[in-house]
């Protein structure tokens, strides 16, 4: 089950090497997004394009804020 | 939607997926690295003052003025345990019988924006008021913009 995290967490998966994922459109991702953050908006969000992640990794996902 | 994604990359076969469930806006609402073409560009979210007293729904106008008053403040945003804003008391509520509660005294729903606005976006909500909250579009109160704060922004 995806365990949701706040912050200090996310901080610190980010040093370790975790993958952060924006899943908001293109647009949004394009006009400011974290740091090291790869966009795969949800509505394309397929075994085809999350080939470039590596499953064996945290991934850390993220919209605009508690949707 | 970020729960969403989470649960699909889960059946994709990812075993160690994780929710960053306050997002883009707290992120960036706490100064926190950024890339884009709006990156490094003011927000609100950087002006915010996090320092304003808070009080709840039960607590008596008189204590709640004093608290706000040692504290620099002249408004105080009525929220509950999960900091969401049910209310605002401003200083003329402030000011009302002390025996009263912040639940008589507030004004409900007061106008609130998203951290991620620009200060000259922020501007027309100043039209009433000195004040404006700032929250998460779940109603979590993350501080108050001063209009002052914002007019000092917009002269630089």
């Amino acid at each position: 089950m995806p365990s949701s995290i706040e912050r200090d967490q996310v901080l610190k998966l980010v040093e370790g090497g975790a993958q952060i994922v924006e899943v908001l459109p293109s647009e949004e991702y394009n006009e400011e997004h974290l740091r090291g953050a790869i966009n795969i908006p949800l509505r394309v969000l397929t075994r085809e394009t999350t080939s470039r992640l590596d499953p064996a990794e945290p991934v850390v996902t993220y919209c605009y804020d508690y949707q | 939607m970020s729960s969403r994604a989470a649960w699909r990359l889960e059946s994709l076969g990812f075993t160690k997926v994780y929710r960053y469930t306050a997002g883009k806006v707290d992120w960036l609402a706490n100064g926190l690295p950024s890339e884009g073409a709006k990156a490094g560009e003011l927000k609100v979210g950087k002006l915010v003052r996090k320092d304003v007293p808070t009080c709840h729904m039960g607590e008596k106008i008189g204590e709640v003025a004093r608290r706000v008053s040692s504290a620099d403040w002249d408004v105080c945003p009525v929220v509950n345990a999960e900091r969401i804003v049910l209310g605002m008391l401003w200083p003329d509520d402030l000011n009302s019988d002390p025996e009263s509660t912040a639940e008589q005294r507030m004004q409900p729903g007061p106008q609130t924006i998203r951290p991620d606005t620009t200060p000259h976006d922020a501007q027309q909500y100043f039209r009433k008021r000195e004040y404006v909250l700032v929250t998460t579009s779940d109603g979590e109160l993350i501080g108050v913009l001063r209009h002052a704060d914002v007019e000092e922004q917009e002269d630089k």
